[in-house]
């Protein structure tokens, strides 16, 4: 009996513990992300403000007047996705085939690092490559392979580059826990067994790895559609994306439930990927 | 079975001298691995190290090396240059010192809720325990700006109401900042602490136990102690990130609570300078210390185990 409570004490008070920080979600992160979904189907009032009645228009001004917008951000983001998983696939597998565990390390490190520096500092450093008086453009000049600075600050490119450069360690990193489990005795055994290079990594490794895969590409994916500094320092008008509508909606006299409406959309964009990956029984 | 084959025929492998051979390690495919590795790595750093290299050039312009000067530096620090090249010196170093603030206050809050949240995850054995790592993870995946936006209008209608119920009218300031930073912060503090609460020994906790003490003092006497690095690396993270964050901060900032990254971010809407590159360099060299300690705090609780 004694020993009944006390353990019904300790499974209390265990719960306990996450209260505070429960309560600070649900108050802070969820009753805001609930508040939004409200505010998009209320009525654009005074000074942007939302009032009622409840109207759908927002939604449809989203995926009418603003669809470019959307899809260029999907575009953008897949083409993000796909670009990160050409490079990190190698990359992880790089890392992982260093035979000595220090240079395996320092491998690592090398990519962690920028994921934990600044992001607005190395968007910085991209709008300095590749201004109309850049670096990327002087040096083309000097060498003489154009004869005028390219645009290539303010496009899609830009947008694009700056994207797979913020993104990259999110795909490389899940990849590299993949690849580190792998047991390449399958790989020769595979090859034993009379499989070239590509049937060994198309029928053996990629399979095994896909996990890691998947992961990657749900986690470069979600930021990439949100995201907001790389297109607005580096994208101008031809790189507008989701994340500038939301934003010019909040500044001066914009459209709040206009703005709520298009997060909603944004939030859905990376909740259906994220459901998804949960469902397909992923891990982390 | 598959994997005795595996075993035996590697072993037979071994024997007969050969040695391991991983994927793309022959032939063309070696040199384009080679090749795509070391372009991603390349593609990584390059614009880091250029942006710090010509923090030092001697040019007022960012495209083409004039010389070493360390004369950028002198200008964010002291507004030396004036003139021409005049710096918000002043207005720079109030916004570090409002980074500084919401930093520590933002990793003191979420730390002290983190810890708490890791405990409970990983010693409690509840129901719907699943759903509470699940709330934790999607601060950390949710796009930042739907955070700030979100968070922006709640604060919003929660400061109409107020002014409506009350009179007074709140304002965005330290306060929004604090609390927006703590959601996101707490999930990477419970994330590290927990990781070292998994890695630590259960049977000291037995031993204590089996010696007399109880829940408290074993708590206090054994866990808590075992426990430090753990919450330093979390902590250092967490300020980090604070220190870092931009996007949120700008949503949830008001008048007069400007942070370093919000006055960096009014900077480079206005053109590209050396001093933004001087600015940003120290930085740079601020959160890799500080994300330095952390990883070797976290590596040294991982290799206890």
């Amino acid at each position: 009996m004694a020993l009944w409570l006390t353990t019904l004490r300790r499974k209390h008070n265990e719960l306990l513990l996450s209260v505070p920080a429960l309560l600070w979600l649900v108050i802070f992160f969820i009753a805001p992300a609930l508040l939004i979904i409200v505010i998009s189907v209320m009525t654009r009032g005074s000074g942007g403000n939302p009032e009622l009645p409840f109207t759908l228009d927002h939604y449809q001004r989203t995926f009418g007047v603003f669809s470019t917008v959307l899809q260029r951000s999907v575009w953008i983001a897949f083409l993000t996705t796909f670009i990160c998983l050409l490079v990190g696939y190698p990359l992880a597998l790089f890392i992982r085939t260093r035979q000595n565990p220090s240079m395996r390390r320092f491998a690592l490190f090398l990519i962690i690092l920028p994921f934990w520096t600044n992001f607005l500092v190395r968007t910085y450093a991209w709008q300095m490559l590749l201004g109309r008086e850049g670096i990327i453009n002087n040096f083309m000049l000097s060498l003489g392979l154009i004869t005028e600075p390219l645009q290539l600050l303010n496009t899609e490119f830009a947008v694009l580059l700056g994207l797979v450069y913020g993104f990259l360690p999110f795909m490389v990193l899940p990849i590299y826990a993949s690849v580190e489990r792998f047991d390449f005795r399958y790989v020769e055994a595979a090859q034993d067994l009379g499989a070239n290079y590509w049937h060994t990594f198309w029928r053996v490794m990629l399979p095994m790895t896909l996990p890691g895969v998947l992961a990657g590409c749900v986690l470069v994916f979600i930021p990439a559609i949100g995201a907001f500094v790389t297109p607005d320092l580096l994208g101008g008008r031809d790189g507008f994306m989701i994340g500038n509508l939301i934003q010019s909606q909040f500044r001066g006299t914009g459209n709040l439930p206009l703005g709520a409406a298009v997060s909603v959309v944004m939030l859905s964009l990376v909740i259906v990927p994220l459901f998804a990956y949960i469902r397909s029984g992923g891990e982390k | 079975m598959a994997n005795s084959v595996i075993n035996r025929s590697t072993l037979a492998l071994e024997r007969a001298g050969i040695r391991r051979r991983y994927p793309a390690t022959t032939g063309i495919g070696k040199t384009g691995f080679w090749f795509i590795s070391l372009a991603g790595y390349f593609f990584l750093w390059a614009p880091i190290v250029l942006l710090v290299v010509f923090s030092f050039n001697d040019a007022r312009t960012v495209n083409s090396w004039h010389g070493f000067t360390f004369k950028w530096y002198e200008n964010i620090l002291t507004g030396a240059a004036g003139g021409e090249a005049s710096f918000a010196t002043d207005l720079m170093l109030s916004s570090l010192g409002n980074s500084l603030f919401v930093g520590f206050a933002a990793t003191f809050i979420s730390t002290l809720l983190g810890t708490m949240v890791a405990l409970s995850l990983a010693r409690g054995n509840y129901p719907g325990k699943r759903y509470i790592e699940g709330l934790l993870l999607l601060p950390v995946i949710i796009p930042e700006i739907t955070q700030g936006v979100s968070l922006a209008m709640f604060f919003k209608i929660v400061f109409d109401f107020i002014e409506q119920s009350s009179g007074t009218r709140a304002l965005p300031g330290f306060g929004t900042i604090i609390i927006g930073h703590v959601v996101f912060n707490i999930s990477y503090v419970a994330v590290v602490v927990r990781a070292r609460l998994a890695d630590m020994n259960p049977r000291l906790e037995e031993a204590a136990n089996d010696l007399g003490a109880n829940g408290w003092q074993t708590f206090w006497r054994i866990t808590f102690p075992l426990m430090i690095p753990g919450i330093l690396a979390g902590a250092l993270l967490a300020f980090t990130l604070s220190l870092d964050d931009f996007v949120v901060t700008f949503f949830l900032s008001g008048i007069g609570t400007t942070t370093l990254p919000v006055f960096v971010y009014g900077l480079l809407k206005v053109s590209v300078t050396p001093d933004i590159n001087a600015i940003s360099t120290l930085m740079l060299i601020i959160s890799t210390v500080l994300i330095g300690i952390s990883l070797l705090l976290q590596n040294r609780s991982l290799g206890r185990s």
